[in-house]
């Protein structure tokens, strides 16, 4: 459904992307592993047209995503969690959740919407008058989750969604994730926690110094030599 | 003169009225530089502009008041889409003091151009509006139809705000503009609605001030500094600290006036914020980050 071929990507002079290529098949949850500042969230923005790419393509359901708009790409059902989830913090749950059905393609159905979203995460509800700054970390990205979810989109961006959270809330966010998939969701995940993304996703690609070095099925991954030296310490 | 007597009722009731209409005029401001990130010298100029605006059409073509006004609310709001095309735009990613010495030409432009088309005489609608005496006291009805109409169109922005998908882009986009994209927003686009917005909000002010004063191509000079220190005392793109600030300074000055000279209300209002620039130079609600 999605596909990115020869992706270069930069900020200014620098440039974070080589030749990028890669793909997320129908059905699939597919994971970006790598160190620190391998370009893994350049990668995400590029999807989601955050920033633009110098050369490259990337189609999404036989749309080139670099010939349009950048804010028309979530209308073709790309939904982007970014990293450190970026919610508005002096807005309420339920005004950031708005945001997230902004579409006008969506705004019928804010309600039906909102109703997914309240029972993925009945703790949103509860919340839903609350400022979303004042929330905890992990309610903070359900909240972006939520957010993302509001577009009803068919492929998920997931940027660094474990980071800075509580290892119980960590295993929530994976956990939901193949909840996510069962619903029939696509999931694109960029983490640095190897070990746990791997066991959630269908195949996984690792991109280091910007460009893809290795990919493969996930258990074929978790067994590979390389990866268990690099990122599991074992 | 007693501590509380009469005199003291309608001066805190003059500060009252006076701090409706501030607090209309720095809601534009303040919603232009919250969303858009740029300060509007040139505000006070565009309300000069409505009024003029006001004078030509109520007075030279003999419309009828209701047609006056809606015809220079949608002009200046006109005015208001034009300045961010030509001036704004362009600059947007230029350094804060580029924009804003441009919008500070735009200022003297302005000025300027009406200097030249419309002369230096000071023009009012010839309208005597009654002044109203209940209980021992003077209001004026202008005073008070105008602190009415701001208060109509300051609850009518908050609606707008608060209940409409667009209100919340506005409101979303001062908080984190970067990601708007992700939320399918053009940022583009919401900069314009917020410039007309703006816009159509310093014609209303236009409107009501006609009422008050007589217009002159530098009458934004009376009111431009007082808007621009309203807003930062409230902490600048805060709309609520700009409304409380405006419902302050309005007193200051109302009160001020009544033990000294009207001048010194000005004087206290000004002292009154140098020093809380001093003790709070965020403002009096600062923008949390």
């Amino acid at each position: 459904m999605l596909e990115l071929k020869g992706v270069r990507a930069g900020y200014g002079s620098f440039q974070a992307l080589f030749d990028v290529s890669l793909e997320v098949r129908e059905g699939e949850a597919v994971g970006v592993i790598g160190p620190n500042g391998a370009g893994k969230t350049t990668l995400m923005r590029v999807i989601s047209g955050l920033i633009r790419p110098t050369a490259g393509s990337i189609v999404m359901e036989g749309v080139d995503l670099t010939a349009i708009a950048a804010h028309r790409i979530v209308g073709l059902g790309i939904a982007h969690v970014p990293e450190s989830r970026r919610l508005f913090p002096r807005m309420t749950v339920e005004d950031n959740l708005k945001m997230g059905g902004f579409l006008p393609a969506a705004r019928p159905k804010f309600r039906e919407r909102l109703e997914v979203v309240y029972t993925l995460f009945p703790r949103l509800a509860e919340r839903r008058r609350q400022l979303a700054g004042t929330m905890s970390g992990g309610e903070q990205q359900m909240c972006a989750i939520g957010r993302a979810l509001m577009s009803d989109p068919k492929l998920l961006l997931l940027d660094e969604p474990s980071a800075g959270l509580a290892p119980v809330i960590v295993e929530q966010v994976f956990d939901l994730v193949t909840r996510l998939r069962a619903g029939g969701l696509n999931v694109l995940i960029v983490e640095q926690n190897v070990q746990q993304v791997l066991r959630v996703v269908d195949r996984a690609y690792l991109l280091k110094a910007g460009s893809i070095r290795t990919a493969g099925g996930a258990a074929e991954l978790l067994d590979s030599d390389t990866i268990r030296a690099a990122y599991l310490g074992v | 003169m007693a501590f509380f007597d009469i005199y003291l009722l309608e001066a805190l009731i003059n500060g009252i009225l006076l701090g409706g209409v501030f607090a209309l005029l720095s809601l534009g401001l303040n919603l232009i530089f919250g969303v858009i990130d740029v300060v509007w010298i040139c505000y006070a100029e565009l309300i000069m502009l409505g009024m003029y605006g006001m004078y030509f059409v109520y007075s030279v073509y003999h419309a009828p008041f209701a047609v006056a006004a809606v015809t220079c609310i949608a002009g200046v709001a006109v005015l208001g889409v034009i300045l961010h095309v030509l001036v704004i735009a362009p600059l947007l990613g230029a350094a804060p003091i580029n924009q804003l010495l441009a919008t500070g030409g735009v200022l003297f432009f302005l000025q300027s151009a009406a200097t030249v088309m419309f002369g230096i005489e000071f023009k009012n609608l010839g309208l005597r509006l009654p002044v109203l005496k209940a209980a021992g006291m003077f209001i004026s009805y202008a005073r008070l139809l105008a602190f009415a109409a701001a208060l109509v169109g300051m609850v009518l922005v908050y609606l707008f705000l608060s209940r409409t998908y667009t209100g919340a882009a506005i409101r979303a986009i001062a908080q984190d503009r970067q990601i708007m994209t992700l939320m399918g927003v053009d940022t583009r686009r919401i900069y314009l609605i917020t410039s007309a917005l703006g816009g159509a909000l310093a014609g209303l002010a236009a409107c009501l001030l006609v009422l008050l004063y007589d217009v002159h191509p530098f009458v934004g000079l009376s009111f431009g500094p007082i808007i621009f220190l309203i807003c930062v005392l409230g902490g600048l793109g805060n709309l609520a600290g700009g409304f409380v600030a405006a419902f302050v300074f309005a007193e200051i000055i109302s009160l001020g006036g009544l033990y000294l000279d009207l001048e010194w209300g000005y004087v206290f209002a000004f002292v009154f914020f140098i020093v809380m620039m001093c003790l709070r130079p965020e403002g009096l609600l600062p923008r949390r980050s």
